[in-house]
């Protein structure tokens, strides 16, 4: 079985600061991580591969340093991976991102792909089912659990709000998980070892068909016109005095607002 | 990136000459990408957003390959969708915000507004959809649509689509929707912005879709100037439910499944009863945290939760813990809420757990520790025990309902 799983580069919100007078991210001198939910993605690509044989690729679009992520997959177990890096693909949204990943995972060729169900700085969770779209293939968002899998199919449980759902899809096929799908595991000392020497395939437009058009700012229908700081909370005070005290003055309050429809 | 200079560049670019290395645009960079040493440099991360662009005195900055928006007249009458989301044939509450915000923009463009509705044996609901402000209902009932699955929704809805060419589609951003019209957009090769909290229209009647970027620190307003339709998906409990007007009768269009030999197969739905109310829906969220010390001491966050007709959450290391199910994370590995009210209890609030709440309406903090974090965002915070606070709110709150 061939699974590709798609990576992104995110910096580390854990380190992540919030300005608080303009609301910002302080984003200086903070990591990049490989986004958490595709650490889920690649686990349980791993885990498809122990099972099911075959091979494992990860696949990022980003700057050239975003290699750096394809060597850390590569510790963990994954056998190869290839970088969309050109100046060409900078300015994508998920459109242009999802068909220039499409054009890079037909070249390295798939019976499965898995994505995190989305990236933790842009939050879309658009990707993937676009990705899926441009390959013509059956996808399955916020799978929770992997219940059944064969050469011919895959039966996972889709996560939803008031429970879940099992979806049983043919080969080939497209998950996106969430985080309670698995653990994953840390690198091991060989996978480190060849994570140093491995070469990392970077390409461009040219090297996957991808017509410049296509991707990028160019590729990208849609356009940010405005960027703004959310209206900050205008209301903020402390309740103060004992436990009872507290709890009757929160309830009053709440009753003022409106909140709680309770009679004092 | 590759050096390639064979090909008009695109992107965002600092005419070194007329930057006088001010500052202006480092510092109104939403990204914090700008960094200025004698002269401005943006680096990885840029969006184009043009806030620097904006900011900058001098010209110095510009971006290449941004097209300018079309005006677009005769996509006015082409009408306005909303996707009607029903599971069980239960419409999603979100279905009936986005009739009310659907109307709103329709009336504005002069224009009809649609529902479009999937389903089986579910033709019972076109009269809720019309009450609510659909002048027509697209309706696709067959039992191959019992159950939601991506490819047959995304196939029966991007057919319509493309036969009908609204000029905006709405979803609500459930995890249904979240799911199939990004397949829908990409297959119609459009734009589609995800999760919008405002929408409207301007002046050149482009659909502005204002969202939450980098978990809820900044807003980004979107706009998909050239192609057709402009889509979104709505958090739900943003846009207001409006008041239905039963009687209100509208065209049903009966729709067609045209599609067989599909690969994927819905083989059970499984609705967990065990939380009562679904945190996306939930007017009022108690959510416990670590400060909770034990899974046994969750049983106070489900009397408070009960007493209040609230839904339980719970902070990441709640559930790390394994006193709750994943299925109850606030926060950025979880779930984004925004309820009326929001009482965290026992929550430091780092901030991949306040992304995920601070939109909420009004914010209860209760923490013994008055440094936590959870207190900048808290409209009313608490300073305490939480075993002496909670309980005193349970009384509280018993005694005024007179139980």
């Amino acid at each position: 079985m061939r699974i590709v799983v798609c990576i992104k580069q995110v910096p580390d919100a854990k380190n992540v600061k919030l300005d608080e007078k303009t609301y910002t991210l302080k984003r200086e001198g903070v990591e990049s991580i490989i986004n958490p939910f595709d650490m889920y993605a690649l686990e349980e690509g791993l885990r498809i591969k122990e099972k099911m044989g075959g091979a494992m690729s990860v696949i990022s679009m980003g700057p050239p340093q975003t290699d750096s992520s394809h060597r850390e997959a590569v510790s963990y177990g994954v056998d190869d991976g290839g970088l969309l890096s050109h100046r060409a693909f900078a300015g994508a949204d998920t459109l242009a991102t999802s068909k220039t990943l499409a054009h890079g995972i037909k070249k390295i060729g798939f019976d499965l792909i898995i994505c995190g169900k989305q990236a933790i700085d842009g939050d879309t969770a658009q990707v993937g089912p676009e990705l899926a779209a441009h390959l013509g293939l059956p996808h399955v968002s916020f799978v929770r659990k992997v219940l059944e899998i064969t050469e011919q199919s895959l039966t996972v449980e889709r996560l939803m709000d008031d429970g879940y759902d099992v979806v049983r899809m043919l080969f080939p096929a497209l998950m996106t998980v969430v985080k309670e799908i698995n653990l994953p595991r840390m690198p091991s000392l060989k996978g480190k070892m060849r994570a140093k020497k491995i070469e990392i395939s970077a390409w461009g437009p040219a090297e996957i068909g991808l017509d410049d058009t296509q991707a990028g700012l160019a590729g990208s229908p849609t356009k940010v016109v405005k960027v703004f700081a959310p209206q900050p909370r205008s209301k903020r005070e402390l309740v103060v005095g004992d436990p009872a005290v507290q709890a009757a003055s929160l309830l009053d309050r709440l009753t003022d607002d409106g909140i709680l429809k309770i009679s004092r | 990136m590759n050096q390639d200079t064979n090909q008009t560049p695109t992107g965002i670019f600092v005419d070194k000459d007329k930057c006088t290395g001010c500052g202006n645009c480092a510092d109104a960079c939403p990204f914090g990408v700008i960094l200025v040493e004698e002269t401005a440099g943006i680096g990885e991360g840029c969006n184009l957003c043009g806030a620097c662009v904006d900011a900058c005195d001098f010209d110095a900055i510009y971006i290449l390959g941004k097209k300018e928006a079309t005006l677009t007249g005769p996509d006015d009458s082409r009408g306005v969708w909303v996707y009607a989301e029903q599971r069980e044939r239960v419409l999603a509450p979100v279905s009936m915000e986005l009739l009310g915000e659907g109307r709103r923009l329709a009336d504005i463009l002069g224009c009809p507004l649609s529902a479009v509705l999937l389903g089986h044996q579910v033709a019972g609901l076109a009269d809720t959809l019309f009450a609510f402000g659909a002048d027509v209902v697209y309706l696709a009932d067959h039992p191959d649509l019992a159950g939601f699955t991506d490819e047959r929704y995304s196939a029966v809805v991007t057919e319509l689509i493309t036969e009908h060419q609204p000029n905006i589609v709405l979803a609500g951003a459930t995890p249904v929707g979240r799911s199939f019209i990004p397949h829908v957009a990409a297959k119609l090769g459009t734009g589609l912005t995800a999760d919008c909290t405002g929408l409207d229209i301007d002046a050149q009647h482009l659909l502005l879709q204002t969202r939450p970027a980098f978990g809820g620190n900044i807003m980004a307003t979107i706009v998909c100037p050239e192609r057709r339709p402009q889509m979104a998906t709505v958090r739900p409990r943003v846009m207001k439910r409006p008041t239905p007007q039963p009687g209100r009768k509208g065209q049903l269009v009966q729709v067609a499944l045209n599609r067989s030999g599909f690969k994927t197969n819905l083989m059970e739905v499984v609705q967990e009863l065990s939380d009562q109310v679904n945190l996306a829906e939930a007017e009022i969220i108690v959510t416990g945290g670590r400060g909770l010390q034990s899974a046994k001491n969750f049983q106070l966050i489900y009397e408070l939760a009960g007493l209040l007709g609230a839904a339980v959450g719970a902070s990441r290391g709640a559930v790390d813990a394994e006193w709750l199910s994943y299925a109850h994370q606030i926060g950025q590995t979880g779930k984004t809420v925004n309820p009326k009210l929001y009482i965290a209890v026992g929550v430091s609030g780092a901030v991949q757990h306040l992304v995920g709440m601070q939109s909420s309406d009004v914010i209860v903090a209760i923490n013994n520790d008055p440094h936590a974090p959870i207190f900048n965002v808290a409209t009313y915070g608490l300073v305490g025990d939480l075993f002496e606070i909670v309980p005193a709110l349970i009384e509280g709150i018993k005694a005024r309902m007179g139980i």
